[in-house]
């Protein structure tokens, strides 16, 4: 039974582009986040804690990496019903989209993708349940947007590998059971390895103090002179590829996820601006009200239609990199200009816990800059676009 | 034992309803379709008894009257855990001509199970007819069932309390709140999996309907509402008396 007044925009009968089977898997998402995430998530967000209890309740629902094959635990389902899952997660909060994000996309899928079918089955099945937890290192304290800089080092010790350094901006550290690590050997090649808490040497302190995310938890991975099975490392890849290609699924889910977030925004305001009146009439009958109210439709259907087409892209195994940049940047950009114009439908009552405009504000904040910043990606299209790489 | 539960196709229950031209049925355009919220919990508590009592039940099949667009909620019961689909490929007229419909494929099952209402059109009807129909015993506002052996434990609300009873199969419950707990949304894996289970698609029975909706009228809006400061108390007297005359 539906428990929530909201309305998905859906202006250009953008439905009739999904099957019956996405809806179905949309509507699930939708109501779980109505019943288990909505209720708490400004609490959280105000304490500043995770609410880690949702984090087994994905996993049953399904949410963790549901494009894997079903012999590992996923459900086997393709990339648009990836990104309405993003959507609908973020919708609820962009932390808690962060969580899947990061457990699907740079936990499971690097495992699947270039780990070996031993590393598959002993972590897949857990981390699809939600009974373990993942991360990903990539970004250090001295290497953001230049990752292949990266100081993090691993060396040869006969059966194990050898493995110090430091990484810095991680979603899910202080509470991952894995970490999904890249770091250069001795040949200067970035390798990928499975790292596990417990390991002596390895701490991941939690970074406080955040405007941003404040249901999600972040911090450092730090590595001093940390014993590594061989058996960890990913032997299928190497080099940037492997966590570019990381990156490209979790940008993906992103472009999805912002839609969620601004659908939420532009919801709850038409139905303040239809509800408040001033003047003796209700906000949605002044022109400049109905200008924001125009323009955030306009901007939510275009990013639909590009995430939706990203999807097909993704399913046929098309989407190029610059494709992947230009969506995320586009969508999480439009997500946060929504949730500005929206906020200030609302006036005063904007600025409240009891409207989600400002806690999705201050989250777009974050995903504006993780997974690529807004500037770099301009430049993985321009690259893509010119042949010319401006990095270097 | 085998179970069927009947599963209304119904407009999610925030939809705002607007009528077709002549106002003779729901405008399905735009319209968000779910479970019949009543059917849900009988079909949520279906999964409750198999899950709890294994073998002892084969399988849970859910059934409805309806067009190929319905497919998708019972694509959606699929996904939730019952075991196949039977879709009767007919509009549902009225009670009777469902409940005609219904009795041609349900005879086999050992109990059938009915939400109490529907959320559409607030039928009541399908379930006692079926019964008739299938001139099989049948008990209404259910709010609680298990299995004992061979028997059925049925609790009821009745008024000013609660009715016992131990009913022996075959039987069909009509079953109001409280007989599940919270529906299930359906996981990931329900879906995909949903995708390998059987929805037979069922010719529809020669069968008549004895009803037909005249037409339909929305409620009269909400007038206005009238705010009185908390010292007017005479004043607001006073409206109550002469304006709203309830006094």
């Amino acid at each position: 039974m539906s428990s929530s007044n909201y309305t998905a925009l859906d202006y250009f009968e953008l439905d009739e582009l999904l099957s019956e089977e996405h809806k179905i898997i949309r509507s699930s998402i939708r109501e779980w986040v109505n019943k288990s995430v909505k209720p708490i998530i400004e609490d959280y967000a105000q304490r500043a804690k995770f609410p880690l209890h949702l984090f087994k309740e994905m996993g049953e629902l399904g949410a963790f990496g549901p494009y894997l094959p079903e012999q590992y635990g996923c459900a086997g389902l393709d990339q648009m019903a990836y990104g309405l899952i993003m959507q609908e997660l973020e919708r609820g909060d962009s932390g808690i989209r962060s969580a899947a994000s990061v457990q699907s996309s740079l936990v499971m899928y690097p495992i699947y993708t270039f780990g070996s079918e031993e590393q598959r089955q002993h972590y897949l099945p857990r981390l699809a349940k939600g009974e373990l937890i993942g991360c990903f290192g990539l970004t250090e304290p001295n290497h953001g947007s230049n990752p292949g800089g990266m100081e993090t080092r691993l060396r040869d010790a006969g059966d194990h590998v050898i493995l110090n350094g430091a990484k810095m901006w991680i979603t899910n550290s202080a509470i991952a059971d894995i970490a999904v690590v890249w770091a250069k050997d001795e040949q200067g090649i970035i390798r990928g390895l499975i790292v596990e808490k417990g390991m002596k040497g390895f701490t991941a302190p939690e970074t406080h103090g955040k405007w941003s995310l404040r249901a999600s938890i972040t911090g450092e991975l730090v590595f001093d002179e940390v014993k590594v099975p061989k058996a960890n490392l990913l032997p299928n890849i190497k080099g940037l590829k492997g966590p570019m290609m990381c990156l490209n699924s979790a940008r993906y889910g992103i472009a999805w996820g912002a839609v969620g977030a601004a659908l939420d925004c532009y919801d709850a305001a038409l139905r303040y601006s239809l509800e408040r009146k001033q003047f003796n009439k209700p906000l949605a009958a002044f022109q400049l009200q109905q200008k924001k109210l125009a323009e955030a439709a306009t901007e939510i259907t275009k990013a639909q239609l590009m995430a939706w087409r990203l999807g097909m892209l993704r399913n046929d195994d098309k989407a190029t990199p610059g494709q992947i940049s230009m969506a995320k940047r586009n969508n999480v950009a439009m997500a946060l200009n929504v949730a500005h114009e929206t906020r200030q439908i609302l006036g005063a009552m904007g600025i409240t816990g009891d409207f989600p405009m400002m806690r999705h504000m201050m989250n777009l904040e974050s995903v504006i800059t993780y997974e690529g910043t807004h500037d770099i990606h301009l430049l993985i299209t321009g690259n893509d676009l010119t042949g010319i790489s401006a990095f270097v | 034992m085998k179970i069927l539960v009947l599963i209304g196709n119904v407009p999610d229950t925030t939809t705002k309803i607007k009528f077709n031209a002549d106002n003779t049925a729901i405008d399905a355009s735009g319209v968000q379709w779910i479970i019949n919220p009543w059917d849900e919990l009988a079909l949520t508590r279906a999964i409750e008894l198999k899950e709890a009592h294994g073998a002892a039940i084969e399988k849970i099949v859910v059934a409805n009257v309806g067009r190929s667009e319905t497919e998708a909620t019972l694509r959606k019961a699929l996904a939730v855990g019952a075991d196949e689909a039977i879709r009767i490929d007919a509009d549902p007229l009225d009670a009777l001509y469902v409940a005609t419909q219904l009795a041609a494929v349900a005879a086999d099952y050992d109990l059938i199970l009915a939400g109490i209402e529907n959320a559409d059109y607030n039928g009541t009807a399908v379930g006692g007819m079926l019964a008739e129909l299938l001139n099989r015993k049948s008990v209404s506002a259910v709010s609680g069932i298990d299995l004992e052996g061979d028997l059925l434990k049925i609790s009821r609300e009745i008024d000013g309390g609660a009715q016992q009873l131990s009913m022996s199969l075959p039987l069909l419950a009509v079953v109001q709140k409280g007989i599940a707990k919270e529906p299930r949304i359906p996981a990931m894996r329900g879906i995909m999996m949903a995708r390998k289970k059987p929805l037979n698609v069922i010719a529809a029975a020669d069968a008549e309907a004895l009803t037909a909706f005249e037409y339909f009228e929305l409620p009269p809006a909400k007038a206005a509402c009238k705010m009185v400061e908390e010292d007017q108390a005479a004043s607001l007297i006073r409206i109550l008396h002469e304006e709203a005359k309830v006094l």
